[in-house]
């Protein structure tokens, strides 16, 4: 891929990056977050992760952002009603920022390597089942696991159990007397 | 070609720019959606290195990155529900009952 093409894809994916964390809405930052995901799987298809960058755009932009989406939705959250200053707060996690910003740059900016010509069948579905299947199979099996207990867990976290519309708002744990002890602690 | 160091800084920016999101914004959604960025810039960063070293190994990882990147997606937005249900916020600094 051309520099360009880089250079035009990195700043897209740089300024809506800003853009998530600085927008009031939380809709516009998904928004935002949006074109920096579409930005990331364009250059990961221009370094030849053809199937990974598809991969990016369909789990990413088209499952979990619309989970986001409802999420957002169902809580009512299009206003968001503004945070208090916190300067301090805001003032040292910028210097911290700017420190790893420096750090990161000086340790990659030197990176010797420069991107090795490769098949065309890079970054193919092919060549990356043959590795899931083969060297990482041990790894895939348990992400399938994984995946299982993270549906469940949700379900189990998300529900409404019975008893949870009596308590009335702020009185967490009205039911279990440690919790109870630790809020008057 | 582009040269591989300018898309590992490219990464190393927009993880700082997805730590900058965690340490000053205060609504759990947007908190979880510069993780979610975070995530993201590793990702390039495997697939440039990945590319670099001529061997598909990054993009499996990357594969994997995904797959956790879901289940925490899932799991922490069931999360929020839950904590948006019991608080009737989503502000992180309201939510302190673990906090000591």
């Amino acid at each position: 891929m051309g520099v360009g093409v880089f250079a035009f894809l990195g700043t897209l994916a740089v300024i809506s990056a800003l853009g998530v964390i600085l927008q009031r809405s939380p809709v516009h930052s998904l928004l935002a977050l949006v074109a920096t995901l579409l930005a990331l799987s364009g250059l990961m298809i221009g370094l030849g992760a053809v199937a990974i960058g598809f991969l990016q755009a369909i789990v990413y932009v088209g499952a979990i952002m619309v989970l986001f989406l409802f999420v957002i939705w169902l809580l009512n959250l299009q206003r968001d009603p503004g945070e208090p200053g916190r300067l301090a707060v805001k003032f040292f996690g910028a210097i911290a920022v700017a420190a790893l910003v420096a750090e990161l740059f000086a340790f990659f900016v030197r990176a010797p390597m420069s991107p090795m010509e490769t098949s065309s069948s890079y970054g193919s579905v092919d060549r990356l089942a043959d590795l899931i299947f083969s060297r990482y199979l041990v790894a895939f099996e348990v992400a399938s696991l994984m995946l299982l207990v993270a549906v469940v867990g949700a379900v189990a976290v998300a529900r409404r159990w019975p008893g949870d519309e009596a308590r009335p708002n702020g009185a967490v744990g009205a039911d279990r007397p440690v919790l109870q002890q630790a809020r008057r602690a | 070609m582009t040269p591989v160091s300018y898309y590992l800084v490219l990464g190393a920016v927009l993880f700082a720019i997805g730590v900058a999101g965690v340490i000053m914004r205060r609504n759990l959604i947007v908190i979880f959606m510069s993780i979610e960025i975070m995530l993201n810039a590793v990702n390039l960063t495997l697939v440039a290195l990945g590319r670099a070293l001529g061997s598909a190994d990054g993009q499996v990882m990357v594969f994997f990155v995904m797959t956790v990147g879901a289940a925490e997606a899932a799991v922490g937005l069931a999360i929020i529900l839950a904590a948006f249900r019991n608080r009737h916020t989503v502000n992180a600094d309201e939510i302190g009952l673990l906090r000591w």
